[in-house]
């Protein structure tokens, strides 16, 4: 890292983190889904073999207008970072559309065009605008066998899928990222191979490419797939030196909150967090009314526990504005600053204690 | 780790079992492929506080990536181990590396150092980083590794520089400066202690934020064998290293006493050793270590004391401290002053005796008490009763009233009673009635001496897999007779399984399975507790029906075909089979010396007989067990010096060699001699492997192409007049101590004839050079599996064995009708030379294997069934 070029948009996010709290984006799935849109609009005229309808990342290529209507709106809600639409571009989910070959093309034109709607708005108030690249966790896991008669299977191993991430950074990057954000991590492992592919891409291109970290929890007690606690999983991350680390996805904000809490006191980084629009009804649709939301994350902004505020699954351009104007005017999270002590994890957090 | 040492500090333990190099039965373990128990290495670790678990696969028989990867895998699926951090360990990058991709937390890695230059350290460091992990770092470079102080201190301040220097986080770096063996008479090493405190505290002055690690049993090296001065130096050494910034150290905590309780004289020649107070330290640490050899002073005027108080205390006392020397005079008083004031002898037991047993009962069923102890304790108990009975039979009274009546017995056909004689002693102790019906008992005379006798339960032991059957047979006969009182089952290759699955369903009464000695008291006060037994008889059926019902759900395990499993055979490389023998034939031993053998013990199972669970010799400072481990060794040495000196045993044994050939899974010997022809048919695995293993058969191991074989047989005798003599002096604790120390001997002779043929009489090994403990670690050439065991279950091929080597005229062992051998300590087994050649354990066949072997062993099916059956789903 010494050899690298720091990145610019790691200080200029930092310094607009240190005035106020940041608005990140919310849901493209639903949004997307509220276009009606057929297969023919997702498939293009790329000649796959496979269905595309439900292909969301492919859009860049065959709709480039939706995800950029979407970007839009949600810029025009208040948001500062732009996510981008890429969570299932890699190479182990487009498998399932017969589209691996075009996971370059998908990351470096949803990046492109993230890229230009937040240029644009940008230049329109002078206030700047981050895209991050997204990347999902994939539909495999390193830390977990799915043959339950032989617990040390693997599907894949981590060497496959640090190329994955690679290839899929690398494309996120050159069409114009600020950032690359591992988000929904399920599986400590497989964020950490995500960490490791940035690594190689920064010596690659000789230049930093700062990280964001978002880990999902899957039970109530504070834990992701993998077994983590929110701090042993930030004690396994923290090498990656992110520019934030949060939560996203799973529940609510209402659920989130003990473990956001914990998350702010120990992070010596910005903390984003942007949770689903409450939890799913009995049709499996989120109902969680913006205002809601936002005087739910709202507390946390007045707590002093967040730096960085969005939604994930349900939340609409509605539920961003309701929370920008919630959090307007309000201090920003004070990063922790814990000691130098040496903190190793196993599934549970274990602190060296001087 | 004690409070006393490092109080203001917070010192972390690294577990160590989970290491090959460190630990015999972890590395026995993943030999194996087990590694389902391996696993359970970790989480013992892990229960027992362990807060980081140490992995090391270097080994040379392994493919340590392979093995660091698929463990690692398999613990990271048990969330109860799992939830501690891992320490990678290894010499070897790459298995350091495979092990960073497979550990989802943050780990340690173990270690990395200068040694190879600085470029390939920092690339080590730099993956790390990032792969986010701590770091052991060496005081180790391209000269070598640190031993005065300026070169630790030089060394790590320089690692740190270049560490900070690519921004490694200065709290992720331990230091390992080195810990080297001080008072060795070399006068270069008396700093070496010295040097590395002052580099400890200079390390952490220089260098912010790291941690300094060690091995601490490298220090006392030259005092080996001496437990109490090794302790005194590891705690006094802790006592100034912590505060000079020691934080970790992988060490058994057990190895350590509390700096304050530590014999002043004592700590005060290790303090001057460590600390170079005196240029004549080492030779007076040398000179008080002798001292300290065996019993300490402090425990010797202690044990002066009691002789001083009341007599009831006193009785208490010796019951509890298990000391008989004095226990006959003691009972004698005791009874003396009751008469005096017109009291009955049985007062004497219903009193004081059953007060001190009592508190022995609640110390063993507690924790702080071992089987040892409680076992010399009954001696105690006996000794003195047996002083009471004349007089309480001139009064022509009853005894106490026994809590309960257990007849016991080793069933037919089996000969080993050592832990059915422990059960009987804890039971006696805890106030039932006894009666020992001994070995090879059939069941008609059980029965029979359970109705004369009225008894309340009737508790059966066995060792080889046959007493199983005849465990069933026993209690179908209890059922035909219509009887109703529980039934105890216990003993080595007994469990709660085959007794559900077996045992229980052939009798209506109650069946437990009883799993050491420890439960025995438990068990039966329920079963005997008018308010107890109806829940506990209900819970435990209601227990193996559920075994049961498991079981039948589970449909057996995943068989191969034996067709398929044949064609999955373990592919030996004959360019490398041995020369023939260069002494072949027959070879008879009348009398093996017997201090040779003493030097080739392997005493970790001598512990295990009483109980004590530990690896031998860190059993000795275990924190739990120790005290209890020392007492126990300590009279093992005086007896054993007895036997050897006054010739109490006789070690006996054959041995031979004989033209092999494989054919199928047969092995036949003398194959070009129609005459002579002897077919050894072996079994083969049956389960599926997984990762590329072998379906093993030890026929593997043999040429088809001409081969040699070879077997033994050895044996202790003479045992019978000396445990006749403990059995006259109420002795149970010595008599035990006998017979298990008698197993040791024949162990050890297997062991030594095992080296004498490979170095000599086969001579396929003639350079051979290895000390004990890698003999115990088996670290040699070649197998001798036995009979009965997991490779060759079949105890019906001894008779075959015996036949070759004439083992009853050559070695004077016989078999009884199970094929357990006499006399009871002796070993017999099969000799493969093949560098491949392994053990491994057969496990589960399936019926079409069970009929190819009846039609090679040529034998009925039912006969080969019988047999077999612990090996049948």
């Amino acid at each position: 890292m010494t050899d690298l070029i720091p990145s610019a948009a790691r200080a200029a996010l930092l310094q607009q983190a240190a005035q106020r709290i940041l608005i990140t984006d919310g849901a493209f799935g639903t949004e997307i889904q509220n276009r009606k849109l057929t297969e023919a609009d997702y498939a293009g005229n790329l000649g796959l073999t496979h269905d595309q309808k439900g292909n969301n990342d492919i859009l860049a290529l065959t709709r480039p207008d939706v995800p950029e209507a979407i970007h839009r709106a949600y810029f025009q809600a208040g948001a500062d970072i732009a996510e981008t639409n890429t969570f299932s571009a890699n190479r182990i989910s487009q498998a399932d559309y017969g589209a691996e070959h075009l996971v370059r093309d998908i990351n470096v034109e949803s990046a492109r065009l993230a890229r230009r709607v937040a240029d644009e708005f940008a230049a329109a108030d002078g206030r700047p605008r981050f895209v991050a690249g997204a990347i999902g966790p994939t539909n495999k896991t390193l830390s977990l066998s799915p043959d339950v008669n032989d617990p040390g299977y693997r599907e894949i191993d981590w060497d496959f899928l640090v190329e994955v991430y690679r290839e899929q950074a690398e494309a996120l990057v050159e069409g114009g990222a600020d950032f690359i954000l591992v988000e929904t991590v399920f599986d400590t492992l497989n964020c950490k191979a995500a960490i490791m592919a940035v690594k190689k891409l920064e010596r690659q291109l000789g230049r930093e490419v700062p990280i964001m970290l978002s880990m999902t929890l899957t039970d109530l007690s504070g834990r992701n797939l993998s077994g983590h606690t929110v701090e042993a999983f930030w004690y396994a991350v923290r090498h990656a030196r992110p520019v934030t680390v949060g939560l996203n996805c799973s529940f609510g904000a209402t659920q989130l909150r003990p473990h956001v809490k914990a998350l702010a006191e120990i992070a010596d980084t910005l903390i984003m967090i942007y949770p689903n629009a409450g939890l799913p009804n009995e049709l499996g649709q989120y109902d969680e009314e913006p205002d809601t939301t936002a005087g739910l994350v709202g507390e946390w902004a007045v707590a002093g526990q967040v730096n960085v505020l969005g939604g994930c699954c349900g939340s609409t351009p509605a539920h961003i504005a309701a929370m920008a104007r919630k959090v307007a005017g309000l201090a920003p999270r004070q990063t922790a600053r814990p000691e130098p002590l040496t903190r190793l994890a196993g599934l549970e957090p274990f602190v060296m204690i001087k | 780790m004690t409070d006393t040492i490092n109080s203001g500090s917070r010192f972390v333990n690294v577990g160590e079992r989970t290491n090959v190099t460190g630990s015999a039965a972890f590395k026995k373990l993943i030999l194996a492929g087990d590694y389902a128990k391996a696993v359970d290495v970790a989480r013992q670790q892990v229960e027992n506080g362990a807060q980081v678990i140490d992995v090391n696969m270097d080994e040379g028989l392994l493919d340590a990536v392979e093995a660091m990867t698929t463990y690692l895998k398999l613990i990271a699926a048990e969330p109860d181990i799992a939830r501690v951090p891992v320490m990678i360990d290894s010499s070897k990058w790459e298995v350091i590396e495979a092990g960073l991709k497979c550990v989802s937390g943050k780990p340690i890695v173990n270690s990395i150092s200068m040694k190879e230059g600085e470029e390939a350290f920092l690339h080590h460091a730099r993956l790390c980083m990032d792969y986010g992990a701590a770091v052991v770092v060496m005081a180790f470079d391209e000269k070598g590794q640190a031993d005065t102080r300026e070169r630790k201190v030089e060394i790590c301040c320089r690692a740190y520089d270049l560490l900070m220097g690519i921004g490694f986080p200065p709290e992720d770096v331990i230091f390992d400066p080195n810990v080297f063996a001080v008072a060795t008479g070399i006068e270069e090493h008396d700093r070496y202690a010295l040097d590395f405190i002052e580099a400890t505290r200079e390390i952490k002055e220089r260098c912010p934020h790291v941690h300094i690690s060690g091995g601490l049993s490298n220090l006392s090296f030259s005092f080996r064998g001496n437990e109490t001065v090794r302790r005194a130096m590891h705690s006094v050494f802790l006592y100034h290293a912590i505060p000079a910034g020691m934080d970790m150290a992988i060490v058994n905590a057990g190895q350590l006493d509390i700096y304050d309780q530590i014999d002043p004289v004592l700590r005060e020649a290790c303090e001057d050793v460590l600390l170079m107070r005196h240029p004549d330290a080492t030779e007076r640490l040398i000179a008080l270590a002798e001292s300290f050899k065996g019993r300490d002073k402090a425990a010797e005027k202690a044990a002066e004391e009691w002789r001083g108080w009341d007599v009831v205390r006193r009785l208490e006392h010796a019951l509890v401290k298990g000391l008989d020397q004095h226990i006959v005079e003691d009972t004698e008083e005791a009874r003396a002053a009751i008469a005096a004031r017109g009291g009955r002898p049985i007062e004497v037991i219903e009193g004081p005796l059953m007060e001190g047993m009592n508190t022995v009962g609640d110390l063993f069923g507690s924790g702080k008490m071992f089987l040892p102890q409680v076992v010399k304790s009954a001696r105690v108990m006996k000794k003195a009763v047996a002083h009471l009975i004349p007089y309480i039979e001139a009064e022509k009274e009853a005894g106490a009233k026994a809590k309960g009546r257990i007849v016991m017995a080793t069933v037919k056909g089996d000969v080993h009673d050592i832990g059915k004689n422990i059960v009987g002693v804890v039971l006696q102790c805890n106030g039932y009635e006894v009666i020992d019906l001994g070995v090879m008992v059939p069941w008609a005379t059980i029965l029979d001496v359970a109705q004369k006798e009225q008894a309340d339960i009737i508790g059966l032991s066995g060792l080889i897999t046959p007493s199983l059957d005849e465990m069933v047979t026993v209690a179908e006969e209890m059922q035909r007779a219509g009887m109703t009182i529980p039934l105890l089952i216990g003993g080595a290759t007994t469990s709660k399984v085959h007794t559900a699955l077996r045992i229980d369903p052939a009798y209506d009464g109650p069946v437990v399975h009883v799993l050491d000695a420890s439960r025995a008291v438990g068990v039966a006060s329920q079963l005997l507790s008018d308010t107890q037994a109806e829940g506990f008889i209900a819970a435990t059926a209601a227990d193996y029906q559920h075994v049961r019902e498991a079981r039948a759900g589970k449909g057996g395990s995943k068989l191969l075909s034996l067709e398929d499993a044949r064609a999955n055979a373990f592919v030996a490389e004959f360019a490398h089979k041995p020369a023939p023998p260069a002494q072949p034939g027959l070879h008879v031993f009348p009398e093996w010396n017997l201090a040779d053998l003493v030097e080739c013990f392997d005493w970790t199972p001598f512990f295990r007989a009483w109980e004590l669970a530990g690896t031998y010799p860190a059993i000795l400072d275990d924190a739990v067990v120790g005290e209890s481990a020392r007492s126990l060794h300590a009279d093992a040495l005086a007896m054993l010096e007895r036997i050897v000196s006054e010739k109490w045993l006789t070690a006996k044994g054959v041995c031979g060699f004989w033209p092999a050939a494989r054919h199928g899974d047969d092995v036949v010997l003398h194959p070009d001699d129609d005459e002579q022809m002897v077919r050894l048919p072996f079994l083969r695995q049956q389960f599926a492997k997984s990762r590329g293993r072998a379906n093993f058969c030890l026929a593997d191991f043999i040429d088809p192409a001409g081969d040699w074989l070879g077997g033994f047989a050895v044996g202790i005798h003479g045992i019978e007049p000396h445990l006749a003599r403990f059995q006259a002096a109420h002795d149970d604790y010595s008599d035990i101590l006998l017979k298990a120390l008698a197993d040791r001997f024949a162990e050890a002779f297997a062991e030594r004839l095992h080296q004498h043929v490979r170095t000599t009489l086969w001579g396929y090994a003639p350079g051979e050079q290895l000390t004990n403990e890698a003999l115990i670690r088996e670290e040699y050439r070649g197998i001798r599996p036995a009979p009965g065991y997991p490779a060759c279950p079949d105890h019906s091929l001894k008779p075959i064995l015996f036949d070759l080597l004439d083992a009853p005229g050559n070695a004077g062992i016989v078999l009884t009708e199970s094929q357990a051998m006499l006399p009871t300590a002796a070993v017999s087994g099969f000799y493969f030379a093949h560098p491949d050649s392994q053990y491994f354990g057969v496990a589960t066949i399936g019926r079409d294997q069970l009929a190819d072997y009846a039609t090679r062993r040529g034998v009925d099916l039912a006969v080969a069934e019988r047999w077999l059956r612990p090996n049948l789903d």
